[in-house]
């Protein structure tokens, strides 16, 4: 009988920790069916974030380096200058990449340095029990805005993908999403187009994703993903925001 | 051999690119800056890479990302400089990497002054960041020990896996002094060599995926971390200790003094001793590890101690660790970037080891 | 032998180059030397020092409290450290900016209108070099000759163009003092 269908060979075969739901699951499928399918298994090294995705490294069967909260570029870029060949990664999520390195991914991009950057964005801080986030939609109720996002108080939501693509470092920003299956193979389009921009040197490259995360919206698996259609695509289009 | 002059600063730099550093990542301060200035364009020639960085926090995660692929990398800062750079150093000892970390002191706390300091020592010596770790740290006094004692924190650091500090200050990285002239413009890559590195980061052909990381979760794991840590510090603390004596042999008193301080002391024992003042020198070459034991010893020679430093009262705390109440031991500090002078530490020795009234007490 | 050496002045006045060009030439001639800057925030305008100790044996301490000779090229710098210098030692001044005397009377006392001089040899920024040139001629540190070719290596090589200019001020400061 033909195998139509397996685990991609740079995801272990070991169980997640990550919540029922959860997008992590899905970004990291896509990521390593790319990484097989580009045949750069043994190339790859990749960054973790602090945050949800700290323990990637447990289940991608390929070289990773943790980084201290936010600074996840710097680790990637420190990689990549050393081995220009390898292709160096890094997974953010929007505490990481929005808030505490928001200085590090800025420069990052500035200096155009030739590396991916995947961001997981789910609008809340998953790991350390549901605060606000820089990207936490007005109105949104979280452990520490329990009224919802107030602007007056706590600020608006911040568009990291469009701020990057104002820096001419910038070459490559998208933002797609995993609500459903056909806007789950865009995303792994994008996946492949922001590596395969590495391999051909043609510098920075950002996919932000918007992530369900059920159990910090207090919804459903099937209503947070519904909700990503309904409310956080408003606010965060999805698309190409830049592609030089 | 034709000698050029070159500051402490600059000298750091070329040692480093001797030794096969290939990666320096950092942020203006003064007073490193030469040393940025010069890697600027040594690296280029190196055929390594200089990044100036948006940040100390940038740059030391920048270094870090650079130790775990496997390179020789360097950073350098003053003083506010290093606080932020904590971070990253306490990672990189968690995580085992190897890096030179160089701190040109200046006056603090806060944002203090740019004149030179010693007031860093603490957090040197004691890790400086978060966790149960230390870094080790060398204290260079001249421009020429500035070049050895390089290549020796690039050595030490593969060795044992570790962030090393070299420990200077505004003095040191800005004063000029004759080095060998063919230590400058060694085109090419430097004659250092990489040591096998099997832990880096390089992609995982041919063998299992490595993974640096710091988080350990599972019961007992962090706690095992801790304990190979700790095993190997007690390996450098038995190895590694470095210092230089200067009339130990005969003295009723030993100055205890490093880096630029040890060089006034220097001066004022040349005088003292012109008056047959029976006083000596014992000057720590690295400062974690603490040559606690060869200080030790000397307590049953000599009479007295008197630790001189640009601060407060650091480094006399490990002086006092190691005498353990055996010998009296006097201070005298500058702080805020205050520089000791020559008279007043000769009129110290003179007043503790010729008292000629009881009304000056130094503690 | 030991020269405990302070020059100060203006920023932009070449103070720093001063003493780079004796410790150098120091260097040169077998010496063992440190030079020493100050490093304040100012750049041009402000007053700056540069410390030059020459001894034949190892120089301990490059921090100078009691210097056996000063060049102070202005009025500040000669308030600041007139009272520092060893008795016996040596005072070198530019007499065209400072407008008083030395209060000192166990000095020696070099008055050089070096900032007249400078100026009638058509550069007002080799100043610097007419009182060095004065300042080695009295305490016979080092050669002229060592002087002259310490200009090649601390003049930066795209303004090695003025390195005639320095050596004549040089010559002139040491003609000066032979005349004196």
């Amino acid at each position: 009988m033909k195998k139509i269908f397996e685990r991609p060979a740079s995801l272990k075969n070991v169980p997640t920790h990550y919540c029922s739901g959860c997008g992590h699951s899905i970004v990291h499928r896509l990521l390593c069916e790319v990484i097989d399918e580009l045949g750069i298994r043994e190339d790859v090294i990749a960054v973790c974030p602090v945050g949800c995705a700290v323990i990637a490294y447990e289940y991608w069967d390929f070289d990773c380096s943790e980084a201290p909260h936010g600074r996840t570029p710097c680790v990637a870029t420190g990689i990549k200058r050393t081995h220009p060949d390898k292709i160096v990664f890094s997974y953010q999520g929007d505490g990481d990449l929005a808030a505490i390195g928001t200085s590090e991914i800025i420069h990052t991009a500035n200096r155009g340095e030739n590396i991916t950057v995947f961001f997981i964005n789910n609008g809340v801080y998953g790991m350390t029990n549901g605060q606000m986030a820089p990207t936490t939609l007005i109105g949104q109720k979280t452990s520490t805005s329990i009224k919802g996002r107030d602007p007056v108080r706590d600020g608006y939501p911040i568009k990291m993908s469009e701020l990057l693509a104002q820096l001419p470092g910038a070459k490559y920003i998208e933002r797609v999403t995993v609500s459903n299956p056909a806007n789950i193979l865009k995303a792994k389009a994008a996946i492949r187009k922001a590596l395969k921009n590495q391999m051909e040197g043609k510098g920075f490259s950002l996919v932000e994703v918007l992530s369900p995360c059920p159990t910090y919206w207090g919804l459903s698996p099937k209503d947070a993903y519904r909700r990503i259609d309904d409310e956080l695509t408003k606010h965060f289009p999805l698309g190409v925001i830049k592609d030089i | 051999m034709a000698k050029i002059m070159m500051c402490g600063n600059e000298v750091i730099g070329e040692a480093a690119v001797h030794a096969g550093c290939t990666f320096y990542a950092g942020y203006p301060i003064t007073p490193q800056n030469e040393l940025t200035h010069y890697m600027s364009f040594r690296m280029q020639e190196a055929g390594g890479t200089f990044i100036q960085a948006e940040s100390e926090l940038a740059a030391i995660n920048l270094v870090f990302g650079a130790a775990a692929a496997g390179a020789r990398a360097m950073t350098s800062s003053s003083s506010p400089g290093i606080s932020l750079k904590q971070e990253g150093i306490s990672y990189m000892a968690a995580c085992q990497l190897p890096a030179v970390i160089v701190n040109m002191m200046r006056g603090g706390p806060g944002l203090g002054n740019i004149a030179p300091s010693q007031a860093d020592y603490f957090q040197a010596t004691r890790g400086g960041g978060h966790g149960d770790y230390r870094t080790i740290v060398l204290a260079p006094s001249t421009v020429e020990e500035a070049w050895d004692l390089t290549h020796l924190a690039f050595d030490l650091a593969d060795e044992y896996r570790t962030p090393v500090m070299i420990l200077g200050d505004g003095i040191l990285g800005q004063m000029m002094e004759p080095v060998e002239a063919v230590r400058r413009h060694l085109h090419g890559k430097g004659t250092g060599l990489n040591p096998n590195k099997p832990w880096a980061l390089t992609g995982c052909k041919g063998r299992k995926p490595n993974v640096i990381k710091s988080l350990l979760l599972g019961e007992g794991e962090l706690e095992e971390l801790n304990r190979i840590l700790q095993i190997k510090y007690g390996k450098i603390e038995s190895k590694e200790p470095r210092f230089e004596s200067l009339y130990t042999e005969d003295s009723d008193l030993v100055i205890v003094a490093y880096g630029t301080t040890s060089r006034i002391v220097r001066s004022a024992i040349s005088k003292a001793r012109r008056e047959h003042l029976h006083v000596g020198m014992f000057r720590p070459v690295t400062l974690w590890p603490f040559p606690e034991t060869q200080l030790q010893k000397l307590a049953r020679k000599t009479k007295a101690f008197l630790v001189v430093e640009m601060s407060a009262g650091q480094m006399v705390e490990d002086v006092r660790l190691s005498i353990l109440g055996q010998r009296p031991i006097h201070f005298h500090g500058r702080a805020g970037g205050g520089v000791p002078t020559e008279e007043t530490i000769v009129e110290m020795i003179r007043d503790i080891l010729k008292p000629r009234s009881k009304k000056r007490v130094y503690a | 032998m030991k020269e405990e050496i302070i020059f100060a002045g203006f920023g932009g006045q070449g103070i720093m180059v001063m003493g780079k060009v004796l410790a150098w030439a120091a260097m040169k001639e077998g010496l063992k030397v440190t030079w020493m800057p100050s490093y304040g925030a100012e750049v041009r305008g402000g007053t700056a020092h540069s410390m030059v100790v020459i001894s034949d044996e190892m120089v301990p301490s490059p921090v100078i409290s009691s210097p056996t000779a000063c060049v102070v090229m202005n009025r500040p710098s000669m308030d600041r450290y007139e009272d520092t210098i060893t008795p016996s030692g040596t005072l070198v001044m530019n007499a065209t900016l400072i407008d008083r005397s030395p209060s000192r009377n166990d000095i020696d006392v070099l008055r050089i209108p070096a900032t007249e001089m400078a100026t009638d040899m058509g550069n007002t920024r080799c100043a610097n070099m007419i009182v060095l040139g004065a300042l080695n001629a009295k305490l016979k540190i080092v050669s002229m000759r060592a002087l002259i070719d310490a200009l090649k290596d601390v003049i930066s090589p795209d303004k090695q163009d003025l390195i005639p200019i320095n050596e004549e001020a040089l010559k002139e400061g040491a003609r000066l003092v032979a005349r004196q």
